[in-house]
């Protein structure tokens, strides 16, 4: 084994990793945030809770994608090959809920 | 009118070849696209359990009446109440919470890592990778606890439609609701709980790659951005299955 070229370690880029912790911070008190809803907010109000959980999700999932996996930095291109197949959960999501409906009507 | 033209030409550039038009390497750019493929696969599943979900009733009575029953789909909270060490305590959704928060700390130590790796920080990388690699095992190890306990069910039982009581659950029967409910858990946790397990083997092989020096030969530390792409992925999806599953 020989090291001829010594490796030039750059020092610690402190402003990244700050921005990494506050992302840490938002996922936690958006986490905890939503175990208060889950017991504060009463069950017969199934919408709202559906509503708020769904809404903080989209919040954790963009911080996640925007910051963790660096797709916030990265070219419109790529961001835009990677967020607008997503249309097709939505279109899913859509017709799969009325489907449900219809079954429920059906059997119920 | 200059500037436009200028601008047209680089445009034209940017997609005629020779340079990378999205600014990523092959590697992470088929990462990113395998992601997505696995996004659909995923959404479809929870998305069938919000179908199957909402073809059943729903309980309707205040929640501290809530029995386990087949006539309607179960209320989470009451079924993922349990804490390792405290048996028979009521502890909604604690440990699932718990488990979600380790996740979450596994992909910052993971960030941490990428970070160093970019900064050729041999050793860095190496103690970050392995705080990455403990929190996945110990989200396995918590997951493997909460499957054992579901399988094996409460101390009371339930009684099924046929009138015997029944404890825990398997993929046709379980005590806590319709057959769907625990086929539907097996099924979501299982492939999600199977991707944390490839992704502690990547992060694994990775980690090795770093120890061994053989990034440091190759130059740089791409290997351990794309297998990190992949751990955010999991636990992306962790917190769409801990609201979808758990919360709703």
């Amino acid at each position: 084994m020989q090291q001829n070229t010594p490796i030039d370690v750059k020092s610690i880029d402190k402003d990244k990793v700050k921005m990494f912790l506050r992302v840490t911070l938002y996922l936690f008190v958006i986490t905890v945030f939503e175990f208060a809803i889950a017991f504060t907010v009463p069950h017969e109000y199934k919408w709202v809770r559906i509503f708020i959980f769904v809404a903080l999700t989209i919040v954790k999932a963009y911080y996640i994608m925007s910051e963790f996996m660096h797709l916030g930095h990265e070219k419109g291109a790529l961001k835009m090959s990677i967020l607008f197949p997503l249309l097709f959960v939505a279109f899913l999501l859509f017709i799969l809920l009325f489907q449900a409906d219809a079954i429920f009507q059906a059997v119920y | 009118m200059s500037s436009t033209a200028i601008e047209i030409e680089e445009k034209k550039d940017l997609w005629g070849g020779g340079v990378s038009p999205m600014n990523v390497s092959y590697g992470k750019l088929m990462m990113w696209f395998f992601l997505l493929s696995d996004a659909f696969t995923f959404s479809a599943l929870l998305i069938t359990y919000g179908l199957i979900r909402f073809s059943h009733p729903a309980f309707d009575g205040a929640i501290d009446d809530f029995v386990f029953s087949q006539e309607y789909w179960p209320v989470p909270e009451v079924v993922f109440e349990a804490v390792p060490f405290l048996h028979g305590v009521h502890l909604p959704l604690i440990f699932v919470g718990l488990m979600t928060f380790v996740l979450i700390l596994s992909s910052v130590t993971m960030v941490l890592a990428v970070e160093a790796g970019e900064r050729m920080d041999r050793k860095g990388v190496e103690k970050w990778m392995l705080w990455t690699l403990l929190g996945g095992i110990a989200f396995l190890s918590c997951q493997a606890w909460e499957w054992s306990h579901f399988i094996t069910g409460t101390d009371m039982g339930s009684r099924l439609l046929d009138g015997s009581i029944f404890h825990g659950a398997n993929l046709t029967m379980n005590e806590y609701g319709p057959p769907n409910f625990a086929a539907l858990f097996f099924f979501i946790t299982g492939f999600h709980g199977f991707h944390v397990f490839s992704g502690v083997m990547l992060n694994f092989m990775v980690f090795f790659q770093a120890v061994t020096g053989k990034l440091e030969r190759t130059g740089h530390y791409e290997m351990i951005e794309k297998v990190g792409l992949y751990w955010h992925f999991v636990d992306l999806v962790w917190v769409f299955v801990f609201t979808f599953f758990y919360l709703v």
